[in-house]
This record gives structure tokens, C-alpha cells and sequence, in this order.
């Protein structure tokens, strides 16, 4: 009983402590996107501490509620939206932890936790009553429908993948974690591999609602699309999930395709043993946590901010052709690899 | 009111031409250029006066923006800062008693807030640097508010 009750204390300040990182991450990442979004223009850009400003401003507006409103739905989305980007985090592994919920959810669980933030951000739209925010909200649902076909494909690719080459369930991170994508497959299913993760950047980047997929929120043509109405307190939430929710997918990605820690091998490398205090490699932590970190870098840097400088925003059709053709056809080439390179 | 010094670090503007002959619009889209970059001190241009911490006006209010003008003022979240820019703005310029135009943006925004916040930037246009100074009063009127400066 005691026994219980520590490990559940354990287990709450375990959690509490991640939400506060990867909120802090989440932002501090927006930050240098800003950033090396303004040196790529050649220009000398925001601090990488204005996300933080951003959040602190906003907490202090004034919270308005719109007269056509439907307002006990409009002030209850963004804490749906802000809280479930928050779950997802706790089902996914952060470099050398384990997830906190590992065991209770599996990767559908998070494709599924995935959508509630877009849903949550579309119904907002949809009862601020304004008419530029039900047309963004309209684009934010065509959007959604379009990207979570390739979405689906890779996942599933990955579990098949995972079912007929490693022990456990198929669908729990923690069987990627163990073994990674790369290793299980040949050379012809490393090319399926590679065309999987070539769809899943596609839909990272309008999954984050970032340029040039960002049409829901289109600042010029929809004046804020479905965050028209919102501002203050509400508008701050939008903005931390928005912050967190790209955190959690790039760790997705992560998690699902180079799930790699540095400390083995420095340890096999170099034959050094690494520090460690009451049992806990702490070196060994905190270099793989940076490397962690690294990672996301990479692909928030690939994924976002490279794409958000190179490319205008697209017309909603386009969009949506974009990922109902050619991502979902690159997607099915990829499972069609992977299939090949497993069975012959 | 309860503001904190990080407020003015991130100031969202709104951009809303009230009859302006789009002299003034065109040196505010130049401030907002790569070479002025008003992003370094996290001004941001934002498509909702419901993000807008400043709100820019061009021009002297004409009747067909009279509404308008009233709306976007009540529709910006408080505490807010109104940026007057241009001479018609300001005095309504070479429209002085024009039968067209209910006065400089001053008169109009007075009738319907008493404690409107204003900064002026004079000029016909003004200079991006200018605007972006006057981003920087903005700052200043914003202190008073928070009461440090008094």
C-alpha cells in the first residue's frame, strides 16, 4: 500500500516536471525557428526568448467573449486543445525516458490524441461565430481529412513492419524504442523506409499548421482564420498548444524513425565508463537527452522552418490534392516496399 | 492595471486605413520589411484586431469608416494604444473641413473611449523610422499606464 502510494507520487511529480520542459522546450523551439526564420530573410529577428514574451502578453489582455458566440464551447476548445497536446507528450518517450503513460496507450491511441487539437481548433472557429472563423474552420477540417490518410499509412506500415519482425505489441513506441525501423528491414524496405519518411515530413508540416499549409489561420486572406475571435487568455492557450503539439509530433517522428541513444555507443566506442550517482546514469542521461534534442532540431529545422522561408501559401485545393495524391501515393510506395522487402 | 515589463516586448499590431490615401499604408508595410525588421523588437503584424495590442491608423475618418473605425476600437482587447500616423490622421491635413471627413482620428476615438490612448506620428507620409519611434512611445504610454514613469 505505502509502496503504492510513493510510485504514484513519483509518477505524478514525473509528469508534472515533463509538461513544464516540454512546455518550456515547446516554446523555446518556436524561438529559434524565429530566428533562424529571420536570418534566413537576412534580417536580425525576434530574441529567442520572444515566445515566452508572446505567452506573458497574452495572459495579461483582456479576454473578450464575442457577442454571436457560443461561449461556454468557445472558452472550453482551447483548454481541449492545450490539454490533449499534453497528453500526447506523456505517451511518448523523451530521449532516454520512458514515457510516463507508455503503458497505457499505443500509437493509435496517439494518431487519434493527434487530430483532438486540429478538431478542438476547428469547433472553436465554429462557435466564435464570425464569419472568417467558420471559413478557416472549414479549411481546418478539409485539411485534417486530407493529411490523415498518409498519416494512417505510415503508422500502419510501421506496425506491420514491427509485428512480423519484433517480439511485443506491435503498436506500443516502446517495441521502435527497443528496435529500431532501420534494423529490421533490407535494402529495399530501407528505400520504403526512406519514402515514409519523406510523406510523414509532408504531414508534419500541416499538422503544425505552418506555412505552406498554414490556410486555416491565413494572417493576410482570413485575418487570423479560426483564431479571429480569439484573444487574451484563450489565444495564449492556442499558442502553447500549438508550441507543445509540434514538440510532440517532431518527437513522434523521432520516436518512430531514429530512435537512437548516443551513451551505448560512446560506451562501446570508447570503453568509458560514464558517471553515474545512486545507480542513475545521469552522464549518460544527459547526454542523450541533448542528443534528443539535437534530433528535434534537425527535423524542426528540415520539417519548418526551411520549408515556412522557401515556399508561399497554397490555395485549400491544392493542399488537400497534395496530400490525397502524391503524399498518399508516396506513402503506399513506401508500404508497398516495405512489403517487398519483408516478404521476398 | 496589472502590466508587467514583458508586455511591452511583444506588441502585436493591427493595421487600419480610415481613409487614408494608402501613402502611410505603403511606409508601414516598408517598416515591416527585412531591412527595418520591426520583428527584432517583437512587434508582430496580425490579421484580427482581437491579437492587437496597437492599433495602426492611416487617415482622417471618413463617413463610410465611421462605423468601422468604432468597431475595430471595441473589438481590440484591453490595455490597448492607438497609433495615429500621417498628417491627415493627426490634423486631417489638406481634408481640413472637407465635407466628406468627420475630423482627425483624435476627435472620433474621444467621443467613443474618454481614456484613448494616442500617439501621434506626423508626416505626409512618415518615415518607417518614424513609425517604428513611434512604436517605441507606444512603449512609453504604456508605462504610464502600468505607473511606473508618473
Amino acid at each position: 500500500m505505502n509502496e503504492e502510494i510513493i510510485k504514484l507520487g513519483f509518477a505524478l511529480i514525473y509528469g508534472i516536471a515533463t509538461i513544464l520542459a516540454v512546455i518550456f522546450l515547446g516554446l523555446l523551439y518556436k524561438g529559434i525557428d524565429r530566428k533562424l526564420a529571420a536570418r534566413f530573410q537576412s534580417r536580425v529577428g525576434p530574441p529567442i526568448r520572444q515566445p515566452f514574451r508572446d505567452v506573458s502578453k497574452l495572459f495579461m489582455k483582456e479576454t473578450i467573449t464575442p457577442e454571436n458566440s457560443v461561449s461556454w464551447i468557445f472558452h472550453s476548445m482551447p483548454l481541449i486543445a492545450f490539454a490533449t497536446a499534453l497528453l500526447i507528450i506523456l505517451y511518448l518517450p523523451i530521449g532516454p525516458f520512458a514515457p510516463i503513460l507508455g503503458e497505457y496507450g499505443d500509437l493509435i491511441l496517439i494518431v487519434y490524441l493527434l487530430a483532438i487539437p486540429s478538431l478542438a481548433i476547428a469547433v472553436g472557429g465554429f462557435s466564435s461565430g464570425s464569419p472568417v472563423a467558420t471559413i478557416g474552420a472549414q479549411r481546418e477540417m478539409v485539411l485534417m481529412m486530407s493529411y490523415e490518410f498518409p498519416l494512417a499509412i505510415v503508422v500502419l506500415s510501421l506496425a506491420w513492419l514491427a509485428n512480423i519482425n519484433a517480439t511485443g505489441n506491435a503498436f506500443a513506441l516502446g517495441t521502435f524504442t527497443a528496435n529500431p525501423v532501420w534494423e529490421m528491414v533490407g535494402i529495399v524496405g530501407a528505400m520504403g523506409l526512406v519514402l515514409l519518411l519523406a510523406s510523414i515530413f509532408v504531414v508534419l508540416t500541416s499538422e503544425l499548421s505552418k506555412l505552406p499549409f498554414d490556410i486555416p489561420e491565413a494572417e493576410t486572406e482570413l485575418a487570423g482564420g479560426v483564431f479571429a475571435e480569439y484573444s487574451g487568455r484563450d489565444m495564449a492557450m492556442f499558442y502553447l498548444a500549438d508550441a507543445v503539439k509540434s514538440f510532440a509530433m517532431v518527437t513522434l517522428v523521432v520516436a518512430l524513425f531514429f530512435p537512437y541513444n548516443l551513451s551505448p555507443w560512446i560506451i562501446s566506442q570508447f570503453g568509458v565508463e560514464l558517471p553515474a550517482i545512486m545507480g542513475i546514469p545521469i552522464a549518460a542521461y544527459v547526454i542523450d537527452l541533448l542528443f534528443f534534442l539535437f534530433k528535434v532540431f534537425i527535423i524542426m529545422f528540415f520539417a519548418v522552418t526551411f520549408v515556412r522561408v522557401s515556399l508561399a501559401r497554397l490555395k485549400i485545393d491544392k493542399a488537400s490534392y497534395i496530400y490525397l495524391v502524391p503524399t498518399t501515393i508516396i506513402a503506399i510506395m513506401g508500404m508497398v516496399f516495405i512489403y517487398m522487402g519483408s516478404a521476398l | 492595471m496589472d502590466l508587467k515589463k514583458t508586455f511591452d516586448q511583444a506588441l502585436w499590431v493591427f493595421h487600419l486605413n480610415t481613409g487614408s490615401c494608402n501613402g502611410c499604408d505603403i511606409e508601414i508595410v516598408a517598416a515591416l520589411t527585412p531591412r527595418y525588421d520591426v520583428e527584432r523588437f517583437g512587434i508582430k503584424l496580425v490579421g484580427s484586431p482581437r491579437h492587437a495590442d496597437v492599433l495602426l491608423m492611416t487617415g482622417p475618418v471618413t463617413r463610410a469608416m465611421a462605423p468601422r473605425v468604432k468597431r475595430v476600437y471595441n473589438q481590440t482587447p484591453d490595455p490597448k494604444v492607438v497609433l495615429v500616423i500621417g498628417n491627415c490622421g493627426t490634423t486631417t491635413g489638406v481634408f481640413y473641413e472637407s465635407y466628406n471627413i468627420l475630423g482627425p482620428i483624435d476627435h472620433f476615438l474621444k467621443q467613443i473611449d474618454p481614456d484613448v490612448k494616442i500617439v501621434y506620428v506626423p508626416g505626409c507620409p512618415p518615415r518607417p523610422e518614424a513609425i517604428i519611434d513611434a512604436v517605441a512611445k507606444a512603449w512609453l504610454v504604456l508605462e504610464e499606464l502600468r505607473g511606473d514613469n508618473k
